[in-house]
């Protein structure tokens, strides 16, 4: 499989988008989950694709964008600290807290460092055993695994300097809170692929029976997402509400058993702060009595925090899909990639970013202006 | 690449086999010290010790040689084209180059894109205390051989040492003088609504080559940096189209996007780009994929960005194919007098896309 071509075809894109147009009579509106989905729908233009009715309403599925902003401003409080080695992946570090990024504390003196897996990090302790070693461990249940796999990996090397500040989310319950608040307009989901690779779909049969809802597993590429439209779009119209598997060269129904076991051995389920959305109960999952002692927000006593969100920020309203980027009074005025006032701004994956990157700051006349007469299109 | 030489500057020395730093011996006087120390750079005995064992002879030419406080040169008559870069590169040895020839081929490739024929370049060195000397001179043998490439003299340079932990090994900076080509008035303002915009091949190479061995990120891979003096290919293209080509520029940090934007800005017009017509190597977009990274954002040291009248598109593209450094050349999009100070992209998909300016490094995403 050419996984950079292959899912890539612009002719067969074309042929599916002109099916999704066939098959719907009525207007429908259905939420990508995850950030990744948002940002290649918007970077290969598959909302301007679809038939005018199909709506994507983009989810809450950026971690990035979710992790609440009182746990940023506790990474910079433990970051600051003098014989902290602060890691990262690379997202987190413009992530405005109340006062400054992870940028500015490296600026000011801070050890931080962007690392590209958590067992970096559990090396990192080993080589500096005189300094307190802290992985930021953000994401939904797709990096989970790797963050479990760090504290695991750090008891059995019996590293006392290593430790996580975690804020684990999940997809499921915030499927469920969304379908619950007052106001939604959501009608089906195209379920977040990489999370189903891990989770597998068995969670979400009952949320498709108890809310009538059509639920699609799909993937990031052009042709993954005009799929698990077309199948989302298809079940509506008919009046379904199944589970679908529009992903299958990568998720299974069980998904990954030995990630998942190691899950259960490491987190247990809690409470969860979602930026921008509130509370959603048992959303989210921290180290179990076993491996607490890894917990960064136990191991350094952070107090004295002024956590305080922008007044001119709708990231919520934009999170929860009751507004696209561009009707947020402060979008590419007072907030823009360069200034966030919220973290849908930050990251790639972040709704605004994307809007604001991809150029939904132009009107569609001028968007279709654009382009005009382009000839080349041999490789060189 | 060495018929570059011949080109440019016959009396280029050879240098057919490239440095040779496995067999490079430090000479005698220097040996004592096996590691910079602050001496290197205070003014007496060791920092002679360097210029005369190490300096002179890596980069020997009359107007160095004098060792005076400035380089007399006679460049003739015409307009002198000047340019200054400086190099922090981490790691200093990658895949495909260091940067000693980054810190020759940038400063020449400025000058090149902007119309002259690079002469004459200054070398200074910022060395960290304790920094091996083998290392510096496998880095002064680099830029030595970078120097004759390109056929440049290096006529002046400087050291200074700054104490251990305020530096990081080795920082250059270059500046360069050239005499600017009758005729020939690009610049970044003067792209015009009709031009072919042109790019001379691979991109994203030299940021992803570095990236493949950064720390904590080292991956296996086949990709190497592009570092390369475009001087010479970029003599035969203005020999061919002259005032046709209206802009250059060398797509450095940032990558293609940010230069682009640049001269959409520059020149107030639109830039429109085909996606599926930019040439990218196939290690390079995996890696790219893998890391959440956009190859338009990724740096290149040996590429240049050509916008020329539209009837002279296809003889730049020919004259840029038949060099060495240009074999994957690719009409790659035009400029337009909509959507002005915009770079806008034909998706695969057929939509389209704005490509903005990057606020700073691209963050590789976390999932």
């Amino acid at each position: 499989m050419k996984y950079l071509t292959e899912f890539r075809n612009g002719e067969i894109a074309q042929r599916m988008a002109r099916e999704i147009a066939q098959i719907a009579t009525r207007p429908w509106k259905i939420m990508e989950v995850c950030g990744g989905q948002t940002h290649s729908i918007i970077k290969n233009g598959i909302d301007q694709m679809l038939p005018p009715g199909i709506e994507m309403i983009h989810g809450p599925g950026c971690p990035v964008c979710v992790t609440p902003l009182e746990l940023i401003d506790k990474a910079l409080a433990i970051a600051a600290q003098p014989g902290v080695i602060f890691c990262s992946f690379g997202d987190m570090l413009r992530v405005p807290g109340t006062e400054g990024d992870l940028f500015q504390v490296k600026g000011k003196g801070g050890d931080v460092r962007v690392v590209y897996s958590p067992l970096d990090a559990v090396d990192l302790a080993q080589k500096n055993p005189d300094k307190q070693v802290v992985f930021f461990g953000v994401g939904f249940e797709t990096t989970a695994p790797a963050n479990a796999m760090s504290v695991r990996a750090a008891k059995m090397r019996g590293l006392k300097n290593f430790s996580l500040l975690v804020s684990h989310v999940l997809v499921p319950p915030a499927i469920e809170a969304i379908l619950q608040s007052p106001g939604n307009q959501v009608q089906g989901f195209l379920l977040a692929g990489h999370v189903c690779t891990v989770m597998g779909y068995w969670e979400y049969p009952p949320i498709a029976e108890q809310y009538h809802v059509p639920l699609v597993v799909t993937g990031f590429e052009p042709l993954d997402l005009l799929d698990g439209i077309r199948r989302a779009v298809i079940q509506l119209e008919r009046g379904e509400a199944r589970v679908e598997n529009a992903y299958e060269r990568i998720v299974y129904y069980a998904g990954n058993l030995e990630a998942q076991q190691l899950l259960a051995r490491v987190f247990e389920v809690t409470d969860r702060a979602w930026r921008g959305i509130g509370v959603i109960p048992n959303s989210g999952w921290r180290l179990n009595a076993e491996y607490r002692e890894f917990d960064a927000e136990q191991r350094f006593q952070i107090s004295g925090i002024h956590t305080e969100e922008s007044a001119l920020c709708h990231a919520g309203d934009v999170l929860r899909g009751v507004i696209k980027p561009a009707q947020c009074p402060a979008f590419g005025k007072e907030c823009t990639p360069r200034h966030p006032l919220g973290a849908t701004m930050v990251s790639s994956e972040g709704a605004c970013a994307a809007y604001f990157n991809y150029g939904r700051f132009m009107s569609a006349e001028e968007l279709a202006g654009a382009g005009k007469g382009l000839a080349v299109t041999s490789h060189g | 690449m060495i018929s570059q030489v011949s080109e440019t500057r016959p009396g280029a020395p050879s240098h057919a086999t490239g440095p040779d730093f496995a067999n490079w011996s430090c000479p005698l006087p220097l040996a004592d010290y096996p590691e910079i120390v602050m001496g290197h750079g205070g003014g007496g005995k060791l920092g002679n010790e360097l210029v005369e064992h190490l300096f002179l002879p890596a980069f020997r030419n009359a107007a160095l040689e004098n060792l005076g406080d400035a380089a007399v040169l006679d460049i003739g008559a015409g307009k002198l084209a000047m340019s200054t870069d400086s190099f922090v590169v981490q790691p200093l040895f990658f895949p495909g180059g260091s940067i000693g020839e980054l810190a020759v081929n940038g400063t020449v490739n400025d000058l090149a894109v902007s119309g002259a024929v690079p002469k004459f370049l200054s070398a200074s060195f910022i060395l960290e205390e304790g920094f091996p000397l083998a290392q510096l001179a496998a880095i002064v043998e680099s830029m030595a051989a970078a120097a004759a490439m390109a056929g440049v003299q290096i006529v002046t340079g400087d050291t200074k040492v700054v104490e251990r932990g305020h530096g990081d090994g080795c920082y250059i900076n270059t500046a360069g003088v050239g005499l600017q080509r009758e005729g020939i008035a690009v610049g970044p303002h003067r792209a015009e609504p009709g031009d072919a915009v042109l790019v001379s091949g691979t991109i994203g190479d030299h940021g992803m080559a570095i990236m493949s061995v950064r720390e904590g990120l080292e991956f296996e891979s086949q990709i190497r940096s592009d570092c390369a003096a475009l001087n010479g290919m970029i003599f035969l293209v203005l020999d061919a189209a002259g005032d046709a080509v209206h802009a250059m520029r060398d797509p450095t940090r940032g990558g293609l996007a940010s230069t682009l934007n640049e001269i959409a800005t520059a020149s107030n017009v639109g830039i429109d780009i085909d996606e599926v017509a930019l040439p990218v190597r196939l290690e390079v977009q995996s890696a790219c994929e893998l890391l959440g990274l956009d190859p338009v954002y990724v740096a290149n040291e040996g590429k240049a960005v050509f916008f020329v009248a539209p009837e002279f598109a296809d003889v730049v593209l020919s004259v840029l194919r038949a060099h060495p450094l240009g074999r994957d050349a690719a009409r790659i999009g035009q400029v337009t007098s909509e959507h002005k100070r915009m770079l806008v992209a034909r998706t695969a998909m057929g939509s389209n896309r704005v490509i903005p300016t990057q606020i700073g490094e691209q963050l590789p995403r976390i999932c």
